[in-house]
């Protein structure tokens, strides 16, 4: 278990010891040589010939993994996949980053990738939504529309050849993110799916599932963008409603005439952030937390199976991160792969 | 003084050609990309690894190859008496150098250009073959990162006291004047990364003591091998599949 801080007495480790053999026993009989380990020598055919992927080498016409994965074959591609590397993108991948630089012309981002990510100036949307050359006054005020530190979610454009990575926020429901808490997972428990944005409806709490393991969750930006630049009173009405329909206005933060954000529209935003939606944004970020450090596979249903199971168990928010919480999260899902291999 | 017994037992009750025993265990550090702990008898030494990520000085980039940087450095309570040591002090700063220039030879740079790999080995307690536990830890944190490595890096320690070679010495072995051999070798390559040797050896007392260094360094590959692999296994079992 990573990223958890407590101490497991005796008893509590051989329940997890017993919770983990269940799970390895659910996944059935996995073939031995699906796993490797660096330097192992991979069974190909070599008359038949083969096709080197990622995560493998030739040494006197043996195959070697160069990492410690899981042995993937498509047709004759061998390839090595290891489980907690550093995210691997792909384009049109839905992403979570924290800008780390302003340059010329661009935003350096921090995806968890191997480079920063690079936002350029031309791949975002100016505010006012217009389609217009960018001058060297737009590149002068940059700083207005993300600045270091700030939290955006884009898409990958592009990918290049020495694995820098292009990112854009291109439509309205990419941009600068707000009045949320960010947690960290590894990327290899988070799958690539249709949709990245979730608006919790029960809870009223939006959802964004990076696929690079940023994961944000965050009060409903509706309640603070065009209401903030409109009318305030429009907040009850904006809840429930999808995050990307109804934006009118883009998502640059309400950016003024003169480039610079009012600070008592902020105010009125966190005052209409009640306790209990504080509380449950706390919730969902620790059902998250809880997940990414027992290994399971992060998805809209099991962040909220894990939420109600919490509420269930009348677990108050700060002890989902003690130990015996945690413990009864693997020995639930032990149980449900057990039924599901019993079902079949 | 005497290092081994009329009986041929050490110090510390082991046979010459034994070496101490073995613990491993990964992902000790959360916030790491890649940690390990690993013991050697009474030697416990954690790495824990950062990367690849974007280099932080911009100018040290290098436009082919990922940068490795490592730092050793012992805790002040891991001596028998406590004293605090700076990261400059000179032991420090040559294993440091030695750890990153035996990993680099591990790792395939080339397949991470403009990155930085940062390596971070701290020793917890000292009894005599911290290097070879560094280099073991380090090999173990980066196999946990998902780097891509040629192969394992595995170490151990022998030297020749009272005319017999003995494998993995310990602090009091090895402060006893002998000569004392390094050697971190590629198991599955069968290559030499690191030689390093004190004192003085005869060529074929020195063939005897490399030797064993080896066997002793295979042995550990096949316990780090082994830890390495149950990890693996473990987090994709806790992964399974999506379908609920």
């Amino acid at each position: 278990m990573r990223g958890l801080q407590f101490e497991l007495e005796s008893g509590q480790q051989r329940r997890v010891s017993k919770a983990q053999e269940r799970l390895k026993d659910a996944a059935g009989s996995v073939h031995a040589a699906a796993f490797v380990n660096v330097g192992d020598t991979i069974q190909v055919d070599h008359e038949a010939g083969f096709l080197r992927g990622h995560g493998t080498q030739v040494v006197n016409g043996e195959l070697l993994a160069t990492v410690c994965g899981i042995v993937e074959r498509v047709n004759k591609l061998v390839s090595v996949r290891p489980l907690r590397a550093k995210y691997n993108p792909e384009t049109g991948d839905v992403v979570v980053g924290r800008i780390t630089e302003v340059a010329p012309k661009r935003w350096k981002v921090d995806v968890n990738c191997r480079q920063d990510a690079q936002l350029m100036l031309s791949a975002v949307n100016l505010p006012g939504g217009i389609q217009r050359r960018r001058t060297a006054v737009d590149e002068l005020n940059m700083r207005s529309l993300y600045e270091e530190n700030d939290i955006i979610s884009a898409e990958v454009q592009s990918l290049y050849q020495d694995g820098s990575l292009h990112l854009h926020t291109r439509s309205l429901k990419y941009g600068k993110l707000e009045n949320g808490q960010l947690v960290t997972v590894a990327p290899y428990l988070i799958k690539r799916l249709k949709q990245h944005f979730h608006h919790l409806k029960q809870y009223g709490v939006d959802l964004i599932l990076g696929c690079n393991g940023y994961v944000w969750i965050a009060a409903p930006s509706e309640s603070g963008k065009s209401s903030v630049s409109e009318t305030p009173m429009d907040l009850s009405n904006d809840h429930g409603s999808e995050m990307s329909s109804k934006r009118s206005t883009t998502l640059i933060p309400s950016a003024q005439e003169d480039g610079k954000r009012d600070l008592s529209d902020d105010d009125k935003v966190r005052d209409s952030i009640t306790r209990e939606l504080r509380e449950r944004i706390c919730r969902l970020a620790n059902a998250v937390r809880v997940l990414a450090a027992l290994g399971l596979l992060i998805f809209v249903e099991s962040i909220i199976d894990t939420y109600e199971v919490s509420l269930s168990w009348d677990t108050a928010v700060k002890d989902m991160l003690a130990a015996e919480f945690c413990i009864k999260i693997v020995e639930r899902e032990a149980e449900h792969r057990d039924k599901k291999e019993l079902a079949i | 003084m005497e290092f081994i017994s009329p009986e041929g037992l050490r110090l510390d009750g082991r046979r010459p050609h034994e070496m101490r025993q073995l613990h491993a265990e990964v992902g000790v550090v959360a916030k790491a990309d890649g940690s390990a702990l690993f013991e050697m008898g009474n030697t416990k030494v954690i790495a824990a690894v950062y990367g690849p990520h974007e280099v932080q000085i911009h100018s040290q980039q290098l436009h082919d190859q990922a940068l490795v940087r490592c730092e050793y450095s012992m805790a002040a309570f891991s001596t028998g008496e406590r004293r605090r040591r700076g990261k400059s002090d000179r032991r420090a700063m040559e294993l440091s150098l030695v750890i990153r220039q035996t990993l680099e030879a591990a790792i395939l740079t080339h397949l991470m250009p403009r990155s930085q790999i940062d390596i971070f080995v701290q020793v917890l307690q000292a009894d005599g073959g911290t290097r070879a536990a560094c280099i073991n830890a380090a090999s173990m944190a980066l196999a946990d990162a998902g780097i891509p490595m040629r192969d394992l890096v595995v170490s151990c320690a022998a030297g020749y006291l009272n005319s017999t070679p003995l494998l993995d010495l310990n602090y009091i072995e090895d402060s006893g004047g002998g000569p004392d051999l390094t050697v971190g070798i590629f198991p599955k390559l069968d290559k030499v990364s690191l030689l390093q040797m004190d004192s003085k050896l005869s060529t074929d007392l020195f063939e005897k003591v490399l030797t064993l260094a080896m066997e002793g360094s295979k042995a550990i590959a096949e316990y780090m091998r082994q830890m390495l692999l149950e990890n693996t296994q473990k987090l994709a079992f806790a992964r399974g599949t999506l379908k609920r």
